[in-house]
């Protein structure tokens, strides 16, 4: 068994960051313990026998009727560190509804929340690696993190792809949004470019035609040897 | 060419409607999977000793009571369907999730040698940008002494490793992990 490369400097963010305050108490202080790869880490847990049901990577048919906002399809491929397709992935996404609020019960923030809006969905990638979802456009919202403190529009995406160093939880960003060179959660990459791989690209060959906008967004996710062990379901 | 995998970003608070939703996930091995029934009880605490209300999310992924993952890495293979492996729950408002499953057994080293039992811990949470790896090791086990990772973490904080049981229910273990502080919990960079 081969190790996983390690990932390079600068692409990650650091845990202690001083401009994201909840990091303040919770980020480790002793330094981490390099770990070897072992079958412990380069196996991990597998979802393709997951059943996904047929609306799950369409949040606006969640409900009879349709949720208020901007309808946007994002779509985009699942990657390993060479460039070939992740089979079978499994991603979760979640967000904010158009008018920046959350179905949570401890978002206190003055926005309505939409009846016909979750805002949970999930998606396998086919045999290429490929996904697509079908949402609404969050809506940027304020968070206390500091004075006049407000987030940048993003849906949250969780990944599963071969073993247990592939596991990814992630956000990703819309193009031009004026928030994202004040947001310190992106500021704790240090690379720019890393920073700049979060943000989705508007693409017109994803956009369908009287009926809503595309976005790409292409996730890499670790590992070098793809293992295409379980087809994805039908 | 090589791809630079993406950035990690906070979970945030807000996940559970999308990641922690089914309670079932809440059990690694289904009745009638072979090995010794456990809980893992876990506690999440911060840098003041406050715990982790609702905003955190511990994932498990272990082997089965033979030492065995159910992933095609490992050719032996485990085709009762019974074993998943794999946990997932958010800790409550007191910073707490307990989890069923079976004691894993001893899985092996690269260089040849026996694994003791132990259970991999991935936590995500508000404040943390990227997800923490851990392991939950069993205190007093005896295959501890011999095990290769357990060897690599400094004598005086290995003990922030160990899974203790729980005085009155034998059957559960306790596990804190701690992110700050005296007893902060060894965190492994992977």
């Amino acid at each position: 068994m081969i190790e996983y490369p390690r990932t390079p400097p600068g692409t990650q963010p650091a845990y202690f960051h001083e401009a994201y305050r909840a990091t303040h108490r919770r980020a480790p202080r002793q330094p981490l313990i390099c770990l070897p790869h072992t079958l412990s880490e380069l196996s991990g847990p597998l979802y393709g026998h997951n059943p996904i049901g047929e609306t799950d990577n369409d949040l606006t048919r969640h409900f009879p009727d349709p949720p208020q906002g901007e309808r946007i399809i994002v779509a985009g491929r699942v990657l390993d560190e060479d460039g070939r397709g992740v089979p079978g992935a499994l991603i979760e996404i979640w967000q904010a509804n158009a008018a920046g609020r959350y179905r949570h019960s401890r978002d206190n923030h003055l926005a309505p929340l939409d009846p016909n809006f979750r805002g949970a969905g999930r998606a396998l990638t086919d045999a290429q690696g490929n996904y697509r979802f079908t949402t609404i456009k969050p809506g940027a919202y304020p968070w206390r993190n500091h004075d006049n403190a407000w987030r940048p529009a993003h849906i949250h995406f969780s990944l599963f792809g071969s073993g247990l160093l592939s596991r990814l939880v992630t956000q990703m960003y819309f193009p031009n949004d004026p928030l994202i060179p004040l947001d310190p959660m992106l500021s704790a990459i240090p690379d720019r470019e890393a920073r700049q791989r979060l943000v989705s690209s508007f693409d017109l060959s994803i956009t369908e035609p009287e009926w809503a906008l595309g976005y790409r967004f292409d996730i890499v996710l670790r590992g070098r040897r793809c293992t295409p062990f379980e087809e994805p379901q039908p | 060419m090589s791809y630079i995998p993406t950035a990690s970003q906070t979970a945030g608070p807000f996940f559970n409607f999308g990641l922690t939703a089914n309670p079932g996930l809440g059990n690694l091995a289904a009745a009638g999977a072979e090995g010794e029934r456990i809980r893992l009880a876990f506690r999440v605490i911060d840098g003041d000793g406050a715990p982790t209300p609702g905003d955190a999310m511990i994932e498990l992924w272990q082997a089965d009571s033979i030492g065995r993952y159910p992933h095609p890495l490992d050719a032996r293979g485990n085709e009762t369907g019974r074993f998943h492996g794999f946990g997932r729950l958010e800790t409550d408002l007191n910073g707490c999730c307990t989890f069923e499953t079976v004691k894993p057994g001893r899985v092996a080293s690269p260089d040849g040698s026996l694994q003791a039992p132990h259970i991999n811990v991935v936590l995500f949470a508000r404040g943390l940008l990227k997800h923490l790896h851990t392991r939950v090791y069993f205190e007093s086990d005896p295959a501890n002494t011999q095990d290769s990772v357990l060897a690599l973490v400094p004598e005086e904080r290995r003990a922030t490793l160990l899974a203790r049981h729980d005085e009155d229910d034998p059957a559960t273990w306790r596990f804190d992990v701690v992110l700050q502080g005296d007893r902060e919990t060894v965190f492994f960079d992977v």
